[in-house]
This record gives C-alpha cells, structure tokens and sequence, in this order.
C-alpha cells in the first residue's frame, strides 16, 4: 500500500514516526478533557503505516540475508506469523486507570497495528521462512530457527494464514463470547533470557484467563443485547453510563461477577503483580504489546512515566524494533 | 447583491473589495488559554452575533441600527451579552475533567421578542434565553424601593406598582440543560428546520433531542462496534437539512458522508446516501487517513449543495450525486509537502470550519498565519486574505496575500516557512444575507464588510 507513496520532504522516517505517535497517545492520557478518540484513531492510522512500512523492509532485509546463508546460517527463525502476543518477561504491565475511553483509545490503536501486523507478513514473507514448521495450526509465537528455508518441511504454512481477525475475534474476547479459547499452547524459550513463556492462541495464559470469565468460573450474561432494529432506541440519563461500564469497564473478568480467580502464571512475577491489579486491561496490554513489543515498560511503567515522559515513545519505539531481533534468537522449547 | 471578493487583479464593475470594520478581543501578545475562540455564529437575521470561547463563556454582540446620518457605513456590532455558558466539570465515575470550552453554538429561529440558542461543550448541551428588560416595575407594597421588606402593620394604604423604563439590561438565563447523553465528546448540533427538535453529534453517536424535553433523547445514529478494537471511523460532523425536516446528513474521519432520512427507520444506521470520492492512490502517504478526516460539513442554504472541509481542500458536493464531489478547492496545498511536520507539531489534527455565503455563490474557509481563504463558485477566482492587526484601520481595503511555493519569493509574496502555525482561523461566519464576514483568530474576532465601489 504504500510502495506508491511520496517521500516526505521532512526527514522522518518510520521508526522516528513511530515513537512521534506513541508519544502521542501516551501524552492524550493526560491532557484535559479526556482521551480523544477521534485523534487517537488517527494517531492509530500513522503508525499502522510506519509500522507497515518498517515490517515490510525488515522483512525485505531478512529475505535478503537469507538469500545469503541459504543454509540457515544465522538464526533467522523470523517468525512466519508475526508474534501476535508478544510479551517477553522482562515486559510489566500498564499500570491503566479504570478508564473506558483510554482503554478504547488504545484498543483502536492497538486494532490497528495489530491487525495490520497479521497482514504484512503474509505478504512480505518469502515463502521459504513460511514454510518453517510450525508447532500447531494456531499462529504460533517463536519458531524453529533453523529449519528456516527449504529444510522445514512439517507443519506447513498454516501459521502464515492466520486470520486477521483472529487476534480479537478468537480467544478472549468477551463480548461477542463463545469464541474458543486456549484451545492450543504453544511454550517457548527466550534465549535471551532464558524464560519460558506460555502463549496460548496467541494470548498469554493469564491475559486469557483473567479476561475470559468461562476459563475460569460461569460468565453472566453481561454484553447487553443489540437493540431490536427497527425499534427506536430510547435513551434515559444514567443508563448510558453503565452500559458502558457493563461493555468495556469491567469485563467479567474484573467486576461483575465477583471476580473469577486469578490465574496464576507462576513464573513471570512482575507481569503477575501489576495484571491482578488490571485484569480487565491485559487483553489490550497484550494487544498492544504485540505491536509494541518488549519495549513498552518504558513507556508504560509507573515510576518511569513522569522522568522519562519526553522519552518514552523514543525508548519504546527503538526497543520494540530492536525486539525484533531478540525474538528471532528464541525456539520452541517443546 | 452577494457576491465575492474580487480577485488581487480586480477588473469589472461589479467587484468589491473587502474592507476591516471592527476587531474585539484584547491586543495582548500573551493569550489566556480561556480567550481563545472556539465557536461564531450568526444569528438568522444577521443582527446578533455569538461567539464561544475556550473558557466557557458566551459574547453576544448586536449590531447597530444603521445611522441616518452615514447611509454609508453599515452597523457597528457591539457587546449586547455576555455569561457564563459552561463550567468544568469532574465525571467522577471515570475520573475525567470535562472541559467547559464551548464546541458549538447554534441559534433558534426567533419567535418572539427573546432570543434563543445552545451552546454545548464536550458533554452537555444547554438552551439559553437571552431577553432584555428596559421596565422595571416600582411601588411595591410590600417591599421598599431598595428591596427591603416592609414591616406589613405598618403599611396603611395599598397601591398599585407602576411599570417605569430603566436602562436597558440583557439577561441570559439558561432554559433547558441537555446532559448525561453522550458517552464521547460532541462535535455538533444542528436544529432542525421544524425549530421544535435538534441533533446532537459525539464521536460514534447522534441524538434526537426535542427542545422542550431534557430528560430523554432518541439515538438515531450509533457506529460504536461491538468490539471497540474493530473501530475505524468516527463522526466528526452532522448537520440537519435546512428544509427537510426528516434528513440529516454526518461525515466521518474516513472522508465520507451520509445523508439519512428518518422516515426511512427509527435508527439511521443505514444511510440513505453515501457520498465518498475515490483516493488518489499516488497521493498515498503515512497521513493520507487524517488529511481526508472530515472537519466540517454544512448544507448550502439552497439544500441542494453541501460542502465538506478535510485537512487541505473544500469540496461542494451536489446531493444528487455520490461518487464525487462537484467542485474541489484547494486551500492550502503547499502544506502537503510539510505533512510531517505538522504530525509533529500536531497541526494536522486542526479542524477548520467553513461557510457559505447567503446566495452561495461564495465559500469561505480558514487557514494558517491568520489567513483565510473565500472562493467564488461562479467565477471560480479565489481570494487569501488575513486578519491581522496591521491591516485593522477602519474601512482600510484588505490586500490580498499569497503564498510563494517556490523558486524565487516575489515581493509581497509569504513562503511557506514564514508562515505562523500558531496563528491559525478555525472558525469563520458569513452573514445571512449581506456580505459581512466574522472570522476568529485565536482570541480575536474581526469583523470585515465590502465597500462597494
């Protein structure tokens, strides 16, 4: 889409538009008057495209190293999928306030990229590192490095066909419910820092879990029915503010029903301690996580927020493209 | 006897020219945040002009009868009212402050001696009557003149109060507060031409309001999805027909427009008309979604036009047809080149307004460095003119401005570097039926009229 585009008269280049947008959006959460949807939906659009943009010449360069070292000299082991949850350990969670339109702001932005993200890669991948096996027909997280190219055989390119609404539209997505979820795992070893990770149909375990409230105890009916077409929706002060509150503040998960348990996932303790806080927020933290990549504790955390505020979205952005290159080092672990 | 700028070049009897009339607001570099000009509107008949601020205040300015003695020179406007329209606000439950800038303004169609309009600001939407009192009754029985209450055994005789003139003093009360019926900020009202209801705009919802009842209002538009990651355009705009009672058109951050009829189903999801212009797929870029984000859409007085603003051009569009619209006028287009930079400097997110001209020969629009930009549909010249102090002597003649876009700067000429991106006109108005203009530059509003030659 945009091999067609003029090059800019500014010097910007993706990844410097990149980081001007997540500054962007993470200043909106400050600003008077709340979070405005219409310019963060736009904010949205420009990174999809810099993020487009910057996939496809990595890609583009991967292939070319490849064609290079056709015997898989270096781990490429890029993934065939691009990593829809990506949340390396070292990652801690968005300390988020309760707040429906910063939520929804991000979810735009993360529907954007994301599902952009799973789109890219069909396109730019070379089918050789498609054909890399692939664990199980769930858009896997980290694949085998060395098969990469012609030696894979195997699973097939089935990873490579993801949906592109499989991101939101599978797994936990409460509202529509009945979706399957955690129906495949898939665990996998950071080489770099030598943690395992589970990842199931692309969300983290505890993402799934704290969100879905039949992973873990009976759902109510929460989504509120679509009105009737053809009635005239009346309209009373009040209800407007908790429906909303039923749709996206508190996903079941959270509030509603008295809170399911929480699901541990022992073995990555920071991510633990801020998503008890937040359950509701983990499924757009992993969302945007897999935009993002690793990098966004800067971005996000806490204590950092206010010192590193001019910096965040320059910290983020490099270390989500520089993740890049960590997460071409790790493999399956079984 | 509307007509339009003349071109720099002149030529022909019929031209005017544009000439300063007036200038309000304070002349201090240093601008108040709360000064800055948010919304200017016209009232039907041209006599009461409105302005709205960031602050949350409303002036009100009339103009002048026409002095018998200067047939020349047209009535002044003059501070006829000012309050307080909206205050912040603090939404506890989801921890967010509601600014009091008011968005919008629109006047009601004047029934009687009182005037009427609303004002909204992010949230809450509010009927204000604005009515003068110049009699005030005295000879009260059981109060003394200074209000005191008199001691009623001491009162001997009765009498009956007396209507006596006093100075003349304008009240603005407000009549009826629509709150508590959008989730997401308003970006509009429109009042239907049956003045008895009036729509409401936030970014994913419109609302059908009677003017008479505030607790309950109708959603006839929603495009929130029911999963708000699958989000992809919002409302930015909605205005009612301005005969049809039962149409009403919105344009989106996409760069379209749907025109709805209500008769059609209570919920207008379902667009009657849909009006896109295919994307030039060479002009492709990072920003190509925020530069066809819709700011402004409004309805020819005709009813058979409407116009639509996005970031660099204004398109008229003819209602009977869909695909495209039937003029395009570029209003800035050496800022394509800069679009970085105004990502950066987030300029590319300003919303300009435009407006017709009474006849709607004309189309009037705002840009940067205090310019602004009329262009007459008929001769199809264009004009850039700017507010700005140097040029505010009374009746002086506007000079029209231009910008180099490159190669050699010629005199007079402003390359587009110069230019100040903090001086922008957002908000301009055109009288109903005379060629006066009010165009808003940051906390001032100019006033400027024609000179017939």
């Amino acid at each position: 889409m945009l091999r067609g585009r003029r090059r800019m008269e500014c010097t910007l280049d993706a990844q410097s538009l990149i980081s001007i947008s997540l500054r962007k959006i993470h200043s909106s959460r400050t600003q008077r008057g709340g979070i405005k949807l219409h310019k963060n939906l736009l904010v949205s659009y420009v990174l999809r495209n810099a993020r487009q943009l910057y996939l496809s010449e990595r890609y583009a360069e991967l292939y070319r190293r490849q064609q290079h070292y056709p015997d898989g000299g270096p781990l490429l082991a890029m993934p065939a999928c691009p990593p829809p949850a990506a949340a390396p350990p070292e990652l801690a969670a968005l300390p988020l306030p309760a707040d429906t339109q910063d939520r929804e702001a991000r979810s735009c932005a993360a529907a954007r990229g994301g599902a952009e993200l799973l789109e890219v890669p069909v396109c730019a991948a070379p089918p050789e590192l498609q054909r890399a096996p692939c664990r199980d027909s769930s858009p896997g997280f980290y694949r085998a490095a060395g098969s990469a190219g012609p030696g894979g055989g195997g699973g097939g390119g089935s990873s490579s066909s993801a949906p592109p609404g499989l991101l939101y539209a599978a797994g936990c997505d409460f509202g529509s419910g009945g979706a399957p979820h955690c129906s495949s795992r898939t665990t996998v070893l950071d080489l770099d820092t030598h943690v395992v990770t589970t990842v199931e149909n692309g969300y983290l375990h505890q993402d799934c879990c704290s969100q879905c409230p039949c992973c873990c105890q009976p759902a109510p009916g929460l989504a509120s029915p679509p009105p009737t077409p053809g009635t005239k929706r009346k309209y009373y002060p009040g209800q407007e503010e908790e429906e909303e509150g039923v749709e996206e503040g508190e996903p079941g998960g959270g509030g509603v029903a008295g809170g399911p348990p929480f699901a541990p996932c022992t073995k990555r303790a920071r991510f633990e301690e801020y998503s008890a806080e937040h359950p509701q927020d983990s499924s757009n933290i992993s969302n945007l996580i897999s935009i993002f990549g690793s990098g966004f504790t800067g971005l996000v955390s806490r204590q950092q927020a206010d010192s590193e505020q001019p910096l965040n979205g320059q910290l983020c952005s490099k270390q989500a493209l520089a993740s890049l290159g960590a997460w071409t080092r790790a493999i399956v672990a079984f | 006897m509307a007509g339009v700028a003349g071109g720099g070049g002149g030529g022909g009897s019929n031209d005017f020219q544009w000439c300063f009339s007036q200038v309000k607001g304070a002349i201090d570099e240093d601008v108040a945040e709360a000064d800055i000009i948010s919304t200017v509107e016209f009232n039907y008949s041209g006599d009461l002009l409105a302005t709205g601020d960031k602050g949350g205040r409303v002036v009100i300015f009339q103009r002048e009868q026409e002095n018998k003695s200067r047939p020349h020179s047209r009535g002044e406007y003059n501070v006829y009212s000012t309050f307080q329209s909206h205050e912040p606000e603090f939404d506890y439950l989801k921890s967010l402050e509601i600014e009091e800038k008011i968005n919008k303004i629109r006047w009601l169609p004047q029934q009687n001696a009182a005037h009427f309009l609303l004002s909204t600001n992010d949230k809450t939407i509010k009927l204000w009557k604005i009515s003068e009192r110049d009699k005030r009754a005295e000879g009260y029985n059981l109060k003394d003149e200074d209000g005191r209450l008199r001691d009623p055994f001491r009162i001997t005789a009765l009498r009956v109060p007396i209507l006596k003139p006093m100075d003349l003093m304008v009240e603005a009360s407000p009549r009826r507060i629509f709150a508590n019926a959008h989730t997401y900020h308003i970006n509009s009202i429109s009042v239907n031409s049956d003045h008895e209801t009036y729509l409401s705009a936030d970014d994913l919802r419109i609302n059908l309001w009677h003017l008479e009842i505030t607790d309950r209002s109708f959603n006839i538009v929603d495009i929130k999805p029911a999963n708000m990651e699958e989000l992809t355009e919002v409302i930015t705009a909605a205005e009612f027909h301005p005969h049809h009672c039962n149409v009403f058109v919105y344009s989106s951050s996409k760069g379209t427009i749907r025109l709805c009829d209500m008769r059609s189903s209570a919920l207008c999801d379902r667009h009657s008309k849909f009006f896109e212009e295919p994307e030039d797929p060479s002009s492709r870029s990072f920003f190509s979604e925020i530069i066809s984000s819709i700011s402004d859409v409004k309805f020819s007085h005709s009813g058979r036009y409407m116009m639509t603003r996005d970031y660099l051009s204004v398109k008229v569009w003819d209602l009977n047809m869909e695909n495209r619209p039937v003029e395009t006028y570029q209003v800035h287009e050496y800022l394509r080149s800069k679009l970085c930079s105004l990502y950066e400097n987030d300029c590319i997110f300003d919303k300009f307004e435009c407006c017709w001209n009474g006849s709607d020969s004309a189309i009037m629009t705002g840009s940067y460095n205090n310019f602004f930009r009329m262009f007459d549909r008929n001769t199809r010249r264009d004009i850039t003119l700017e507010a700005s102090r140097e040029s505010s002597k009374p009746r002086a003649i506007l000079k029209p401005r231009k910008v180099c876009t490159g190669g050699k700067r010629k005199k007079d000429e402003i390359s587009v570097d110069s230019l100040d991106f903090n001086k922008k006109i957002l908000h301009t108005a055109w009288h109903p039926m005379e060629n006066i203009i009010a165009v808003a530059a940051t906390n001032n509003l100019y006033i400027f009229q024609d000179k017939i030659n």
